[in-house]
């Protein structure tokens, strides 16, 4: 209500807020000319044609035309080509809100029935709320524990749906500092309205005040150390050297494995989400189909901590990842949140 | 020739002794007929109950958003109302709505033939349709579905604890009335036409309806299979869409997609058949462009087939998939196109008067115009990111589903409704709620496109505050909307019992339907007709007596 007060003008656009929204605002007034062009052309057409050659006796039989090839062509081709150019300026758009670029920093989305939870890669947990620093790449991993959901901000001009079993991403800039609205676009069920909240984009040292003002507890990679080496016990079969059972994980992430039915793949998260879930899935050839499934016993967000921990056992820059965020969790969260995944093959979860 | 014309003319009576209406009056003679005619006036009556009850959920819902807070109706009400509103206007109403109605009363009579080829079966997929609204609305009284009309998974199978398995039954009986509808008009247009029409003497009406059954018999029994497919791990826990049980939510929308999407056509091409209708007969033209329009039918029909992942650019498919569904929607696009621009170029030079119908006509044209573009939109896929699952969605389809097929539906039952009963409606009020439908309509749904791009998601039951103004626009343009639709109800019911005698060939239109009489008798014409003149040739030449009818008539109608 008091929103409605201060801002009786009715809004005819968004605000833009990230690097997205100006494309694809042009696209959409690129689409409005075209559909005024045509809709004012052809209703004029229409009024002329309707006045001009109204009823002027009861049945009269007016002289017949029955088509022309010339036109029937003109206004196939035509529209055809306008139709091409609107095709490819939504490929373009689309093409770069698809590629993740490789250094956005990681946040972790976890949609619930009526909730998103939100983790950053320095640990600060959110709910309902995802702050950001402006002018800073963000790459969202999402998934959901319970059915469909959808991380939509208006603003951004961008959106994704969160899918039961699988990770999706998205990536977005921000550009001008604010506070923007987050819906679940995607129907839940009972309180599918309610399953929103706020993202806040801030100036960068503001950002890293909000992230020194927060209990940041243990980053992903910290947490998926631990249900690593200590409440899941993977580093018994994981860890141990040259007589390991399971396989070696240093260095994986990001290589081909080959499997014992003669094909192979790049270990990316949907790839270590699956081994976790149902390891008999894929052999890695080598090795022995003996490990326990682990479904059921670790919730999406612990799933996600022991991805991102796996992953810092790769490369240099997960390690550092690690090292900084464990040598100093509050005070340089650039430092933290620059360090990206090598992953740069991965392209989400599918 | 013209002598061929000449007894076919004068075969017409007026007034036939017994008409299909009259030719038995027990409750029996109507629930075991076969008469196509008598099985179209029941679909109208069945069709017009589930219309105002799918009106009443969407009055129920405008005023709910009224207000931003959930306060007239709770979430969970919510949810079932735009959820029943759905259900019924898609799968009991727009599917039905111009095949079962228009189409089974009119194509017998446009080309030439007794009955449809299968009048039994006819009457058994009225039934059907009666089963399965009976499990829709048993499934209503009993608390409801919740799913969205859209039942995906694993929302529906494993989470929603409302009444999935009922909605989805009636869903999976309705399908095999529509099934047996298509195939009893494919066989229909192919065997029983009289001598002399040919494929292209057809109205296009009837290739219109010669599409959509195509469409129909493809088509539905994926949806069938899906529908079992959710059944199976509802009931029975085998995992195929819940990926907590190894199934693939995703596989879901596909499966969904590719029966819905062309069931989008099942919904608009018998609606752009009864367009071409109105515009040629109003302009006393034939159509322009007459194979361009008949083949753009099939290109629709054929290519709706490959569109359905533009339902899905969010969903996670991958980046080609994307690109090319958005390329093949744009090309779909071209024919739907080319309708319009036909249509349009059919008044220049014609001789047009504005009766209701074609005020439905014309009215179609824009609202038609703006749902197609607003396709366009729809189609970029970078634009669709933002735009998908908001209100821009629900105003498109809308545009397209209700300023498309519902007023091509209202402009059909007006224009043949004196072949249809006999009777002549008020033509003064054919014109007020024709133009309170589109005024109405517009003052509804074009809001909604600048909510849905001001990301207002939709099936919201709340929404922030500064949506509020448009959503007052839109609730106060269904109160127009609804006063609009509701008075064709009561003038053309009380034209059927006291209106004016209608004569055979109000129109002076050259087509079969109105060589015989209004109403026509049971047997659909006295003597079997011979066809000798092309499709839409209003001049003498085609055996009308035009200056007979000049005299009959005081004034022209402007």
């Amino acid at each position: 209500m008091m929103i409605m007060q201060q801002n009786t003008w009715i809004p005819l656009f968004p605000e833009q807020a990230s690097t997205f929204a100006g494309d694809v605002d042009l696209l959409y007034f690129y689409l409005i000319a075209i559909s005024a062009f045509f809709t004012i052309g052809i209703v004029a057409a229409i009024f002329f044609f309707v006045v001009k050659y109204r009823e002027r006796e009861a049945f009269a039989t007016p002289k017949e035309i029955h088509g022309s090839i010339a036109l029937e062509t003109l206004w196939s081709i035509i529209p055809f080509i306008i139709s091409m150019t609107v095709f490819l300026g939504g490929a373009i758009v689309y093409y770069n809100q698809y590629r993740v670029p490789d250094e956005a920093m990681d946040v972790y989305v976890v949609g619930k029935q009526w909730m998103w939870k939100i983790q950053h890669a320095t640990g600060q947990r959110e709910i309902n709320e995802l702050h950001v620093p402006v002018g800073r790449k963000v790459k969202l991993t999402m998934t959901t524990e319970d059915v469909l959901h959808d991380f939509f901000i208006p603003a951004f001009r961008t959106k994704m749906d969160v899918v039961p079993g699988r990770y999706t991403t998205m990536w977005f800039e921000a550009t001008k500092p604010g506070k923007y609205h987050l819906f679940c676009a995607e129907y839940c069920g009972l309180n599918h309205s309610g399953m929103g909240g706020w993202v806040y984009v801030m100036e960068q040292r503001d950002f890293d005040n909000w992230l020194a003002g927060n209990v940041s507890g243990q980053t992903p990679v910290e947490a998926g150390r631990d249900l690593f080496e200590n409440k899941l016990g993977c580093a018994s079969c994981h860890q141990g050297g040259k007589d390991q059972r399971g396989a070696v994980l240093e260095g994986i992430f990001g290589k081909e494995v080959k499997f014992t039915n003669g094909q192979s793949a790049i270990v990316d998260d949907a790839y270590l989400r699956e081994s976790i879930l149902n390891p008999g899935a894929k052999i890695v050839e080598g090795y022995q189909p003996i490990m326990p499934t682990f479904k059921g016993q670790v919730t999406e967000e612990q799933l996600v901590q022991l991805i991102a921990y796996i992953k810092s056992l790769s490369g240099d820059a997960g390690t550092t990842s690690q090292t900084a965020a464990t040598a100093a969790p509050k005070a340089s969260p650039e430092a933290a949140a620059n360090s990206n995944m090598p992953s740069s093959e991965t392209k989400g979860g599918n | 020739m013209q002598n061929v014309d000449a007894i076919n003319l004068e075969n017409i009576k007026e007034e036939a002794p017994v008409n299909y209406l009259t030719n038995g009056f027990t409750l029996r003679s109507w629930l075991l007929t076969k008469d196509h005619k008598r099985i179209a006036i029941m679909y109208l009556l069945s069709i017009s109950v589930f219309f105002m009850l799918g009106g009443l959920y969407a009055s129920a819902i405008r005023l709910e958003l009224l207000t931003p807070a959930s306060d007239l109706l709770e979430s969970g009400t919510y949810n079932k109302v735009f959820t029943q509103h759905g259900v019924i206007m898609v799968f009991l109403f727009l599917i039905p709505a111009i095949p079962a109605v228009l189409g089974n009363f009119l194509i017998p009579l446009m080309i030439g033939a007794k009955d449809l080829a299968f009048p039994r079966i006819n009457l058994l997929s009225l039934y059907i349709y009666w089963i399965a609204g009976a499990l829709i609305v048993f499934a209503l009284l009993q608390g409801g579905v919740d799913t969205g009309w859209t039942f995906y998974t694993p929302y529906s199978t494993t989470f929603s604890n409302s009444y999935v398995m009922l909605v989805g039954l009636g869903v999976f009986v309705n399908g095999f009335s529509s099934i047996l509808t298509g195939l009893n008009f494919i066989v229909t247009i192919h065997t029983m036409r009289a001598p002399g029409m040919t494929w292209f003497r057809l109205p296009l009406f009837v290739w219109a309806q010669y599409a959509t059954s195509l469409v129909m018999i493809l088509g539905t029994p994926v949806i069938a299979i899906t529908v079992l497919l959710l059944a199976l791990e509802r009931l029975v826990g085998i995992g195929i869409f819940d990926p907590a049980i190894g199934g693939d939510p995703i596989l879901f929308q596909h499966l969904f997609w590719f029966y819905s999407h062309p069931a989008v056509y099942i919904m608009i091409l018998p609606g752009m058949g009864v367009i071409s209708e109105l515009i040629s007969n109003f302009s006393r033209k034939k159509i322009f462009g007459y194979e361009f329009i008949a083949f753009s039918s099939i290109a629709i029909a054929v290519f709706g087939f490959l569109v359905w992942g533009h339902h899905m650019f969010v969903s996670g498919q991958s980046i080609y998939a994307g690109l090319v569904f958005s390329f093949l929607t744009m090309v779909v696009a071209i024919p739907s196109a080319i309708k319009v621009f036909n249509w349009s170029a059919t008044l220049y030079k014609g001789s047009i008067s504005y009766d209701t119908p074609m005020l439905y006509g014309l009215f179609f044209l824009g609202l038609f115009m703006i749902g197609g573009l607003t396709g366009l939109f729809l189609g970029s896929v970078g634009l669709t990111v933002h735009l998908t699952d908001t209100y821009f969605i629900v105003a498109h389809f809308h545009y397209v589903m209700v300023g498309g097929q519902v007023l091509a539906y209202l402009g059909g039952i007006h224009y043949w409704w004196s072949k249809m009963t006999g009777k002549i409606y008020s033509e003064f009020w054919g014109k007020i709620s024709a133009m309170l439908v589109f005024v109405g309509f517009n003052l509804t749904f074009f809001p909604q496109f600048i909510l849905g791009y001001l990301g207002m998601p939709r099936r919201y039951a709340s929404y922030p505050p500064e949506f509020q103004v448009l959503n007052i626009f839109s609730t106060a343009g269904a109160s127009i909307l609804g006063i609009g639709l509701t008075l064709p109800v009561i003038y053309l019911t009380y034209s059927f019992f006291f209106g004016a005698k209608a004569s055979a060939n109000p129109w002076m239109h050259p087509g079969l339907e109105w060589r015989t009489s209004s109403p026509p008798p049971t047997e659909n014409f006295d003597v079997p007709p011979v066809v000798t003149w092309e499709a839409y040739e209003f001049g003498e030449e085609s055996g009308l007596d035009i200056e007979g009818a000049r005299k009959s008539v005081v004034a022209p109608t402007v």
